[in-house]
């Protein structure tokens, strides 16, 4: 507050001194005066036990109508406002299925049970006990971008309204192979099904092999104990799977034979296809793209140079390319991806631009180091059921109008 | 000296997990897999699912299961492959012991774990007597409840491949 008054106070103050003579006989030490800013004539606020944004940004997560409870449903990252690669914490996307659960760290256990030699159960405490690693990685929900697979015309939203559950951040935990391991995994047991402490009792099947090669039992995020909204005091980490993979709040893990077939892995979360038929275990997050500067409901400044700037990432590993098109897709051009550019997390591209103020339709193309390329809109289409949503990755296209709107598009 | 040390430090880990305390396991280990591993004891019938849904479950799944605000339960059968698919539990989830799962962890939203296992026997034996999966006069139990054949019991393709291992 105190930084808010300061200024008006400031220039009561010096006008007040003006009125009194002081410009009158040195007017050219008055108009200098003019130019030293509030900032530099009072001393600044003091210290804080933790930091906040500064009181003139008002950049939030989007909230969504709330499901059938207050925390059923989610929030999307405002990805338009953001930049770099990594989502600071506060702004990360939530998806809960009944709300954030307030979880005591003291109190929390972790089972791993089920097929394994020595059932075990762990403390938080006794995690932190174990040997950690850091990995930069994005979380994308499966149902991102949903609003243009479903929509028939284009919802017009800012672009974090329409793909903002993609987040990216530093994890920091324990291989989750390590404890399996010490659990001692019996030769029939080829899954593990994955539970949270929530009141959804969200669980997912993973098959025993990735799950023991690949996931992380995540104590930390960007450095401090993980956000409440990602799983406090424990999730589940699965590098580039779907976000629902990444079970939050863990507080079990029991090794199967099979799939368990819970309600998300079965009437949620699969891709229903045009046949009837619907796809299942869709675990790997493919390549997207998505320019955020400029993006829906911006504003355009007329005629002249801008930075075209985006965000891509892939599930299957880094991203090799990300190309650019003005003309709705009938001609591309690499954009650049200045790095640093890692395995399943969010890589900035940008592209140095001369907007002649002419209309056209902009377009940004992911290709990612396996050789998966982002689909057109028309193609996604094609392949799956009217209804189908889950894992839409088409190419976003954004049409720049003459009169400076930036709006969603369908080529 | 340094060289088995060494050795030591990279072939041990740490091993601070404690014996897990199988009244814990028991609590937690909820979870029922097609098979029916691990189903209650207990039973329920259609009618006392009837009454138990009106009380509880009605005013989000609407009467009959269809819907609104929360889930449409019922219904849409056989519309999977067509230009409007209605993707209920009737029409699309392809084993009934996720309902029974699902109704005991997480249902009702405002009071989850508040259900015995006999009213989610029960529960789920209405629901699916609704479009006719179960006769009215069905009563599901450990034994009968993994022999229920959904109707989409086959439509779904392992994309990933790893059922197959």
């Amino acid at each position: 507050m105190t930084n808010k008054i300061a200024p008006s106070r400031r220039k009561f103050l010096t006008t007040a001194l003006a009125g009194a003579g002081a410009a009158a006989t040195v007017p050219l030490a008055a108009k200098a005066d003019e130019y030293i800013t509030p900032s530099m004539t009072v001393p600044g606020k003091a210290f804080t036990p933790y930091g906040m944004p500064s009181g003139h940004e008002d950049v939030k997560r989007l909230l969504r109508p709330p499901g059938i409870s207050p925390g059923t449903g989610g929030s999307l990252s405002p990805i338009e406002s953001l930049e770099g690669m990594i989502t600071p914490s506060g702004l990360h996307f939530e998806r809960h299925h009944n709300g954030v659960p307030d979880i005591d760290i003291k109190a929390h256990k972790f089972l791993i049970h089920g097929l394994v030699d020595k059932p075990l159960e762990f403390t938080i405490a006794s995690l932190d006990r174990y040997p950690r690693i850091s990995r930069m990685h994005f979380v994308e929900c499966g149902g991102n971008s949903g609003a243009n697979a479903g929509a028939p015309e284009p919802p017009q939203l800012t672009a974090g309204g329409i793909h903002g559950l993609i987040s990216c951040s530093e994890w920091t935990g324990v291989k989750l192979g390590m404890l399996l391991d010490e659990a001692g995994v019996k030769p029939e047991g080829k899954w593990i099904l994955a539970e949270s402490a929530d009141s959804a009792g969200m669980s997912r099947s993973i098959p025993l092999k990735e799950a023991h090669e690949q996931g992380i039992l995540v104590l930390f995020q960007n450095g401090e104990r993980i956000r409440p909204e990602q799983g406090y005091p424990l999730r589940l980490l699965m590098p580039g799977w779907e976000g629902n993979l990444n079970v939050k709040w863990l507080h079990r893990i029991k090794v199967t034979a099979g799939p368990t077939m819970t309600k998300d892995e079965t009437s949620k979360y699969t891709q229903s296809l045009k046949n009837g038929k619907a796809n299942q275990f869709n675990f790997i997050q493919p390549p997207k793209s998505i320019i955020t500067k400029p993006s829906g409901m911006m504003t355009m400044n007329g005629p002249g140079y801008y930075e075209i700037s985006g965000i891509t990432w892939s599930g299957h590993g880094k991203i090799a390319k990300v190309e650019i098109s003005f003309d709705g897709g009938s001609t591309w051009t690499d954009a650049e991806m200045p790095g640093p550019v890692f395995p399943q997390c969010v890589t900035r591209f940008r592209l140095p631009w001369e907007w002649d103020g002419k209309p056209l339709l902009l377009q940004s193309r992911a290709t990612d180091e396996k050789g998966n390329v982002q689909p057109t809109r028309a193609v996604w289409k094609d392949r799956v059921s009217p209804v189908q949503f889950y894992q839409y990755n088409a190419i976003q296209t954004w049409q720049i109008g003459a009169d400076n709107t930036v709006k969603n598009y369908y080529v | 000296m340094f060289k088995t040390l060494a050795f030591l430090l990279a072939a041990t880990t740490p091993h601070f997990g404690a014996p897990a305390d199988p009244n814990l396991v028991k609590a937690w280990d909820r979870s029922i897999p097609p098979d029916g591993t691990g189903l209650p004891p207990g039973k329920g019938s259609v009618s006392e699912g009837l009454a138990i849904y009106t009380e509880k479950c009605v005013m989000c799944h609407g009467v009959n299961g269809v819907g609104k605000p929360a889930d449409q339960l019922t219904g849409g059968v056989g519309s999977l492959a067509t230009a409007n698919p209605v993707k209920t539990v009737s029409s699309f989830w392809p084993y009934a012991t996720t309902l029974f799962d699902y109704i005991r962890r997480a249902m009702p939203v405002t009071s989850p774990h508040s259900l015995s296992d006999h009213e989610a026997y029960a529960l789920t034996a209405y629901i699916l007597s609704i479009d006719g999966i179960v006769k009215k006069d069905a009563v599901l139990d450990a034994k009968s409840l993994p022999k229920v054949k959904m109707p989409n019991r086959d439509g779904f393709i392992d994309a990933y491949g790893a059922t197959k291992r």
